[in-house]
């Protein structure tokens, strides 16, 4: 009975792994939930925001923000977001694998890039990959404050409107269901148009106080920071699914091994039986 | 009596949202009172109440740390920050996400030393080990 013991040991230790990921599974379900809702909840206001920009764009405004200017593009930048750990399938290779594809694509044309990474893997990736990264913010929790990105974003901004970079795209996974997630790549600036349903008089304006530049910048700025919050919290509902279905799949895959152990170690046992028997007769014969 | 759509919203949640006869804010150049069918106007806030009147003649109240107010003539819509703002509390993060930034590539390349260092060491080992074995056949 050779080598039972060893499949015994060998099922007892994919058992205890089968306990963990099943385990891993029910926490990123209950996260993903809590995830959601948050994703929902910021909704609102990144509607809103979006509301009176198209409001403003459509003012008669003399001010032309540096956001809303287009200009050569000699170099990009990029906020990749990711999530802090991993176990959560292929969610942050795949992100990296279309952002690859874009920078290659500027790459091509001789622009080059800049990054500001969110989340430990993406740091991990692209320091690998040898990226000018000029800013990061990882450790952001499940539950992420705006106030933890403010600085990543703002780095960014400065570099925007220093000319150091000459596009801003933002790269995260969109939450499609919870089987799906796929990765999306968006131009951030210059901000492009913003589509707005209702209909709006043609000539008209806002009062601003005090000064319309001081209160379309502080606009401005919400509205990026809102679309990268969104942005976060979205892509945390993404890991957490892409977790749970990772997770799932890691379960029952440990369950097919038990089984197939479990014959095995059912045939070496039954072969054991079966010879320490004709042992036996064959002993007895032979007295 | 006519009225006014408000919407209360920060970047986390959604505050408060539905319709006043007239609504208190106070915006940075002094508290405006908005009444339905005002003219567009976009202001900063500073720290401060916002006073909704409702049609039954309830008040609600709530506490903004700043942000944005939009007026639409039909709609008012405060942009309330959840985080305190300042320009140099935002400098003072970005500084930090930088620093951070840099640290990390120091840290980098030390990293980048140790797997160098190593890769030497495998191989001189490789050498080591061949020299051993020429000896041992010259023998």
């Amino acid at each position: 009975m050779a080598g039972a013991k060893e499949i015994r040991t060998k099922i007892k230790s994919i058992q205890n792994t089968q306990k963990i990921t099943s385990a891993m599974e029910m926490v990123a379900a209950s996260k993903m939930r809590r995830a959601q809702e948050r994703m929902r909840a910021a909704r609102p206001y990144a509607e809103s925001v979006r509301r009176v920009m198209a409001h403003v764009r459509l003012a008669r405004l003399e001010y032309r923000h540096v956001y809303s200017i287009e200009r050569e593009v000699s170099s990009v930048g990029y906020i990749i977001i990711s999530s802090d750990r991993g176990l959560c399938g292929g969610l942050n290779i795949n992100l990296f694998r279309s952002a690859l594809e874009s920078i290659s694509e500027w790459d091509e044309k001789g622009v080059s890039t800049k990054f500001g990474i969110i989340g430990n893997k993406g740091l991990g990736f692209f320091r690998r990959f040898g990226g000018n990264i000029l800013c990061q913010a990882t450790h952001l929790g499940d539950a992420p404050q705006i106030s933890e990105l403010i600085g990543a974003i703002k780095v960014m901004l400065d570099a925007y409107e220093e000319e150091k970079i000459d596009r801003l795209y933002l790269v995260s996974n969109s939450f499609v269901n919870t089987m799906t997630q796929s990765p999306q790549i968006e131009q951030i600036l210059p901000i492009k148009g913003v589509e707005l349903e209702e209909k709006l008089p043609e000539y008209w304006d806002y009062l601003y106080e005090p000064e319309s530049h001081v209160v379309v910048d502080a606009l401005m700025l919400r509205y990026i920071e809102s679309i990268i919050y969104q942005a976060v919290v979205e892509n945390i509902a993404c890991e957490q699914s892409a977790r749970m279905v990772a997770m799932k799949s890691a379960t029952d895959n440990a369950g097919n091994l038990i089984d197939e152990l479990q014959l095995i170690y059912n045939k070496a046992r039954q072969a054991a039986i079966t010879q320490e028997i004709s042992e036996i007769v064959g002993g007895a014969a032979a007295v | 009596m006519s009225t006014i759509a408000v919407e209360i919203v920060s970047a986390e949640e959604a505050i408060w949202s539905g319709s006043g006869t007239m609504v208190y804010a106070p915006a940075e150049m002094g508290e405006v009172g908005i009444a339905p069918q005002h003219a567009p106007l976009l202001t900063r806030l500073k720290p401060g109440e916002v006073r909704v009147q409702q049609e039954n003649g309830e008040e609600q109240f709530f506490y903004v740390s700043g942000g944005l107010l939009e007026i639409q003539p039909h709609v008012v819509t405060v942009l309330s920050d959840t985080a305190l703002r300042a320009a140099d509390l935002d400098e003072a993060k970005a500084q930090e996400a930088i620093k951070q930034a840099e640290r990390d590539l120091q840290e980098k390349t030390s990293e980048m030393e140790l797997a160098k260092a190593k890769a030497e060491l495998v191989q001189a080992v490789a050498q080591l080990r061949a020299v051993e074995k020429l000896r041992k056949t010259a023998r």
